[in-house]
């Protein structure tokens, strides 16, 4: 297949494969645990602990007794290796190392010799990520000396595209605002281009958010003027996380002060960089569909 | 020395050199290009060789285990390490280890933590036991 061949349901079902494999082959590492190779390490490392010069491995060398080296061929049969050609065919080309979680059930000495066996555990994904898409690759890791472990080894990483651009937000799918006969007018407004505060027709008095009675003089006749569209941020927040359906992150949201003197909750458009408390705003709308405008603020320079 | 839980451990900076990078990857065994060859690593998108997983394991291990000879004694072992991964360690940075004792008892937990410029390089979780 080629790389635009292949679906998310493909990778799935090719990685179902080597799941069932199950664990590989127990594979021995190329010598027995030695002193020489403890050395080489010790010295780079910097380790100085006299344990490791007197017949006991160092535990954070497990893995090194396993390590193919450079002949490639020999890790052709590896379910990390497999898993990771299928990502490779599908376009996901990078890897990265992202978790390495290992056990050492007892210490191995010098002249023992290792075995490993390896499965896939889980493939998580498509999840997009600081570097690009992606799928969290896990396999499981098994270090036994003759039929006994003596270390595991979880390892995970990330295969992914590198920079592929985060998919495109439908901001159709956001939270919706409920919409009755107490707040028909304000949406009717929006979609027309007004921004409309409910006013009693009693007293005068204009309120925000709207209500069926007037808190002052308790009438339920109620109308609405529309407003400038002109305030001022009394107050702001940005939103980076949870994500939200319909928005791309981070968003800023603002208390804005209006020329009559109410306050609203809205988003300020692109604001985050010039936003400051007192940044005059002005009312814009986003239409988002037939159903919905939205009333929201940009910072007016 | 203590090991009780908020115990904090040494502060260690480790110089990152290119034969750091590269001498640890090859007594670790990892022979891939981006651990010893700048101009592959580079082809890769890479700023250049950066620091394997096998030497950061072992690095934390070292760096746990230095204090827990002065705190504990000789009679423990490491039995467990934990790592999560974040920013690259690239030559000409600094490593530097702090840590601090999370679980403390039969077990004794180290958080231990590894930044560089760019932020943590890793976060690790490593379990001492007696022997």
């Amino acid at each position: 297949m080629s790389t635009a061949e292949w679906t998310h349901d493909d990778i799935m079902a090719a990685v179902e494969e080597i799941k069932a494999l199950g664990e590989s082959e127990p594979k021995p590492a190329r010598d027995p645990i030695n002193q020489p190779m403890i050395n080489n390490w010790l010295e780079a490392i910097g380790e100085t602990d006299p344990r490791y010069t007197s017949g006991e491995a160092p535990p954070a060398m497990a893995q090194v007794w396993t390590m193919d080296g450079l002949d490639h061929t020999k890790r052709a049969a590896a379910p990390l290796h497999r898993t990771m050609q299928i990502f490779d065919e599908a376009g996901f080309k990078s890897v990265l190392g992202t978790n390495c979680d290992q056990v050492y059930l007892r210490p191995v000495e010098v002249g023992e010799h290792v075995t490993l066996s390896a499965r896939l555990d889980s493939v998580v994904g498509p999840k997009v990520t600081g570097v690009g898409e992606g799928y969290f690759v896990t396999t499981e890791n098994t270090w036994r000396v003759g039929d006994e472990v003596v270390a595991t080894m979880s390892f995970r990483v990330l295969k992914f595209k590198p920079g592929a651009r985060k998919p495109a937000v439908d901001k159709t799918r956001l939270v919706r605002p409920q919409m009755n006969q107490d707040t028909a007018y304000f949406w009717e407004g929006t979609a027309l281009g007004e921004l409309r505060i409910q006013k009693c027709n009693a007293c005068g008095e204009l309120r925000h958010p709207p209500g069926p009675m007037c808190p002052t003089c308790h009438a339920a006749d109620r109308g609405y003027v529309v407003a400038s569209g002109k305030g001022t941020v009394f107050s702001f927040l940005v939103h980076h996380a949870p994500q939200l359906p319909g928005k791309e992150l981070p968003i800023t949201l603002a208390l804005i002060e209006l020329e009559e003197g109410l306050r609203m909750v809205g988003e300020v458009q692109g604001g985050r960089e010039s936003i400051a408390i007192g940044s005059p705003v002005q009312v814009a709308f986003e239409k988002i569909d037939d159903d919905l405008t939205l009333a929201q603020w940009a910072v007016v320079e | 020395m203590s090991t009780a839980t908020g115990t904090t451990l040494p502060a260690w900076e480790l110089p990152l050199t290119p034969t750091l990078i590269v001498s640890t990857a090859i007594a670790t065994r990892d022979f891939q290009d981006v651990h010893h060859d700048r101009d592959l690593a580079q082809g890769h998108g890479s700023k250049d060789i950066f620091m394997n997983i096998l030497t950061t394991t072992g690095l934390v291990q070292r760096y746990v285990g230095e204090w827990a000879r002065d705190a504990i004694g000789p009679d423990f072992r490491i039995a467990g390490c934990a790592l999560r991964l974040g920013a690259p360690a690239y030559p000409g940075d600094t490593l530097t280890f702090s840590g601090s004792v999370t679980e403390s008892g039969e077990l004794t937990v180290i958080d231990v933590v590894g930044a560089v410029s760019l932020g943590n390089h890793v976060n690790a979780q490593v379990t001492v036991v007696a022997r």
